[in-house]
């Protein structure tokens, strides 16, 4: 159990992992479930358990589409998609790597890259 | 100088665990005019009202300040005890020291001295008491039953066995609610019909009952024991009178494509129809959105083969004005829109039913004549995904917040019945939890998964895509296989929530009940009084009050009747003296009291006055019906010269209660 | 005035509930035990429409620092109009203050029906917040009151 932790995420995502049901509508609605190690349900569940280690160390994370129709189809306002932001955000900064140069930007940007994206990796590699 | 008595309540531990009973007592004892302050472990205990009778005897006292729970809750049994004693029970004030004291605070200092102040605040509030004396009105023997389903019907029947005439409003041509759209009945499978059309031609014979079908509750006014309600019978262009209900009009009615609400829209009926075979009252109605004659005057086709002349084109609607004593609200439920949740394709595909519509498509008087056919292309579907919680137990913005309490059990009916019929069709249930408590429930639903061989699959289903071979992809997690399936289905049903009928908000209004955030009716206590509405003289009877099932609806509605026959066999009530009074020498007759009172209780006088000159002056003054006052309290603040006070709650007895808290 | 050991200021603060649904709303607060500070003492009057503007100015020329009313929710009152009234002269007596020069947030309407314990509770919570964070009520407060 890791509390800070747990607080931590739902503090940085602004998501409320104890409002979940367990009815597994946010897994039942992910385009890239088959992807996953662990799935959408699991990552609320295991932030919910402060189960920090093994969803940190698990590639799942960086399988969400961050599509948000977990967040739309959740019945219990759960917003499993920014948990999961937040889980990455904290595996970004435990590495130390959450400095991103704004010259570096335009290069990895590609003309087709969603503006979401654009917004995402403001959001984790800026300071 | 007044004596008075303070009594301080432990109820247990409930208040005595926070706040240090002995030191209010104590403390409130030095308050000037206390004559006599304890305190008692259950002061609503026999010994402990004992207590309190012989302390009023004893030291003859004045007035009585009892600290304890809510005055919603033991304010009646403190008052009783008192005019036991023989003191006027308005001579007593509760401080609430549970609910908004000992309950509501942690810290024992702070809610003991808390305690002190709301006791100070009730010994300045009796101080100021006047006795006063009930009046008593007398009690209509009359019942209105507004909803004719089976909560109505049950209530209805039980309170017209007691001997009470009683009239049953509803707003559909015919009596028998969701119920008589239901197929089968769970747990025991017995057919809805059969058990519920005995009961609805009972109605109709019963000599004390009245069905007024078709009809609407348009205003409601007066109190208990004297409610006067407008009803509105909507024209039904058929007499009710002459129409036998042969069915010949309907058969004979050119306009053939209305959809038909009773099978929800999937087969259609006539212009001029007879809603189903065992409708009570069986008589036709012409649907004016429909009839040709109604339209444009051509046609004219059913007065002609109507042998007993009830065809009336020109029938408009009338208002009917009854005097009844007791209000039954039984208006229950509708399931919610389900088109909201896009995910489920509701709108796109036909194949994507509700449960009731799958109730009607396995009924043997519904579309297809009880066999099961998919909605699209009629052919017989192999295999059924059911989805629970479609809008229940969610967010506010998502749904409803509450459980809807059916869908498990329907749901397992459903699937235990197809599975019996068509035993080469695959079931999948989709759930999320199964909530099954009630007596045989849980047996019930085991059956279904154990003998019947229906597929529970614990997780939710995301989405639900119409195929272009007509099949529907059913995307759904797995959580106990942690995996994500895909099921081809020919027919998806969703359980969905149910709401209080939409028509609740507005009878709520009408009747001064009040109603919780999801429109349903709020009881007078949730535990020990739940067929009351807090509105004396309004009950609640099935779903109106909260989601139940059959059988909790039918012993709702026969508690409920068992209330209103109680109320009805009363000959007169004892009002609330706490009415308002006008001080007649500084009444100036302006009239603003009279035009603020919702009840219409004020009215003028002309009335000779002896002057200090000794000279004689008509005045014109303001004087309350106490039987129609209901101490609102409105006309109080309308004053302008502070002639008007409310018994109970006077202004000087406000003031004093106020200058005790900010002392 | 008021202070507690750390030698914050503690409000006192006077509710008004009508009987119908704002008191039944602030004893199902006390049925589920939710919390809310000890300074705001409640007192019980049929409806909402019986607290004459009188009754708040009184509370504040004895030395309350903050007054709320509560009733019914609008169309749900026990008598029909009775909130609709109160919220008419509540208007008025608002804008008296104003011209008083008492600052706007010491009085509060807020509609609590008898199922929304959880609501009265919040709303005594942010209503004594607020009051603490404005300080005591110097300007109706008759000192000759004081005790």
């Amino acid at each position: 159990m890791n509390n800070d932790w747990k607080d931590r995420i739902v503090r940085m995502s602004g998501a409320a992992v104890q409002k979940c049901m367990r009815c597994g509508k946010c897994s039942a609605t992910c385009p890239n479930y088959g992807e996953m190690e662990y799935h959408p349900h699991q990552f609320v569940y295991m932030v919910e358990r402060g189960d920090t280690e093994r969803l940190m160390a698990s590639p799942s994370i960086f399988e969400c589409l961050t599509c948000f129709a977990c967040v739309e189809r959740c019945p219990r306002g759960v917003e499993p998609a920014k948990v999961i932001e937040a889980v990455r955000l904290e595996v970004i900064r435990q590495k130390g790597a959450n400095h991103l140069k704004p010259d570096d930007l335009p290069a990895a940007a590609d003309e087709d890259l969603p503006g979401q994206a654009l917004v995402t990796a403001l959001r984790k590699f800026a300071k | 100088m007044q004596k008075l008595g303070v009594f301080v309540c432990h109820c247990g531990t409930n208040i005595a665990a926070t706040v240090d009973v002995k030191a209010v007592a104590e403390a409130l004892g030095r308050e000037p005019s206390v004559v006599v302050s304890t305190d008692y472990p259950y002061m609503c205990s026999e010994s402990g009202q004992n207590l309190i009778k012989d302390a009023i005897r004893e030291h003859s006292l004045d007035g009585v300040v009892i600290c304890s729970c809510s005055p919603r809750m033991h304010e009646n049994t403190f008052r009783k005890a008192a005019a036991q004693a023989g003191l006027n029970p308005y001579m007593v004030e509760i401080a609430n020291i549970r609910e908004q004291c000992s309950w509501i605070h942690k810290d024992r200092e702070e809610a003991t001295e808390k305690a002190i102040v709301l006791g100070r605040a009730a010994i300045a509030k009796v101080l100021l008491n006047t006795p006063l004396t009930a009046g008593e009105s007398p009690v209509t023997k009359r019942a209105l039953v507004i909803g004719g389903g089976i909560a109505g019907i049950q209530t209805a029947l039980d309170i017209a066995e007691a001997g009470f005439p009683v009239d049953i409003v509803e707003k559909e041509p015919t009596i028998g609610g969701k119920m008589a759209q239901l197929d089968k009945t769970f747990p025991t499978l017995d057919c809805a019909a059969c058990i519920l059309t005995p009961k609805m031609v009972d109605c109709a014979q019963n000599e004390n009952i009245r069905i007024l079908s078709f009809s609407e509750v348009e205003e409601v006014t007066g109190f208990v024991g004297n409610f006067t309600a407008k009803i509105r019978r909507k024209a039904r262009y058929v007499d009710e009178t002459k129409c036998t209900g042969c069915g010949l009009c309907t058969e004979k009615c050119p306009v053939k494509k209305v959809p038909n609400e009773f099978n929800l829209g999937m087969d259609n009926r006539r212009a001029v129809y007879i809603p189903f075979a065992q409708a009570v009252p069986k008589v036709a109605r012409i649907d004016p959105d429909w009839c040709n004659m109604l339209k444009n005057g051509k046609c004219g086709l059913c007065s002609k083969v109507c042998t007993v002349g009830a065809i009336d084109y020109k029938q408009t609607d009338t208002v009917l004005e009854e005097h009844y004593g007791a209000i039954v609200a039984a208006t229950g439920y509708e399931p919610i829109k389900v088109d909201r949740y896009g995910e489920y394709a509701y709108a796109q595909s036909k194949d994507v039913i509700t449960s009731l519509e799958f109730e009607r498509l396995t009924n043997a008087a519904g579309p297809t004549s009880g066999t099961l056919l998919r909605p699209s292309d009629g052919r017989h579907p192999h295999t059924i995904v059911f989805i629970q919680c479609v809008g229940s137990r969610c967010t506010p913005e998502m749904g409803k917040t509450y459980c809807s309490k059916i869908c498990c059990m329907y749901t397992a009916k459903h699937a235990m019945l197809t599975r019996e019929k068509y035993p080469d069709t695959d079931v999948y249930v989709f759930y999320i939890d199964v909530r099954t408590p009630g007596k045989n429930f849980d047996e019930f639903y085991r059956r279904a998964a154990e003998e019947y061989g229906v597929h529970y699959i614990k997780g939710a289903v995301g989405k639900v895509m119409p195929r272009a071979d007509g099949t529907l992809d059913v995307q759904a997690s797995d959580l106990i296989m942690n995996e994500q399936l895909h099921i081809n289905a020919d027919l998806v049903v969703l359980a969905a929530a149910i709401e209080p009928s939409k028509t609740a908000r507005r009878l709520a209004t009408m009747l001064t009940a009040s109603m919780d955030t999801n429109d349903f009716f709020t009881e007078a206590h949730p535990k020990l009084r739940p067929v009351e509405s807090p509105t004396a003289g309004i009950f609640l009877s099935g779903v109106c009050q909260g989601p139940k099932d059959i059988p909790e609806t039918v012993s709702q509605a026969s508690a409920c009747a068992a209330k209103v026959i109680g109320l009805l066999s009363k000959n007169k009530l004892t009002g609330n003296p706490c009415v308002a009074h006008s001080d007649e020498w500084m009444c100036n007759g302006c009239s603003n009291c009279a035009s603020v009172c919702p009840y219409g209780a004020i009215t003028y006088l002309d009335k000779d006055f002896r002057m200090p000159d000794r000279s004689t002056k008509t005045r014109r003054v303001a004087s309350v019906n106490p039987a129609v006052c209901q101490g609102c309290g409105a006309c109080t603040v309308a004053c302008p010269s502070g002639a008007m006070d409310l018994y109970g709650f006077s202004n000087s007895q406000i003031m004093a209660e106020v200058d005790a808290i900010c002392k | 005035m008021q202070v507690n050991e750390t030698g914050a200021f503690v409000p006192t603060v006077v509710a008004f509930c009508c009987n119908w649904c704002s008191y039944a709303g602030a004893d199902l607060s006390g049925t589920n035990r939710l919390q809310y500070p000890s300074n705001i003492k409640i007192i019980r009057v049929p409806c909402s429409c019986r607290v004459n503007p009188m009754f708040i100015l009184r509370a504040f020329q004895r030395g309350a620092d903050g007054v709320i009313l509560c009733g019914c929710h609008p169309g749900d009152c026990h008598y029909t109009t009775g909130n609709y009234y109160t919220r008419r002269r509540m208007t008025l007596l608002f804008s008296m203050l104003d011209y008083l020069g008492i600052e706007r947030e010491r009085t509060r309407v807020e509609w609590v029906s008898a199922a929304e314990g959880q609501k009265f509770a919040e709303t005594m919570k942010s209503f004594a917040a607020e009051i603490a964070a404005l300080g005591p009520n110097r300007r109706l407060e008759d000192l000759r009151c004081r005790k």
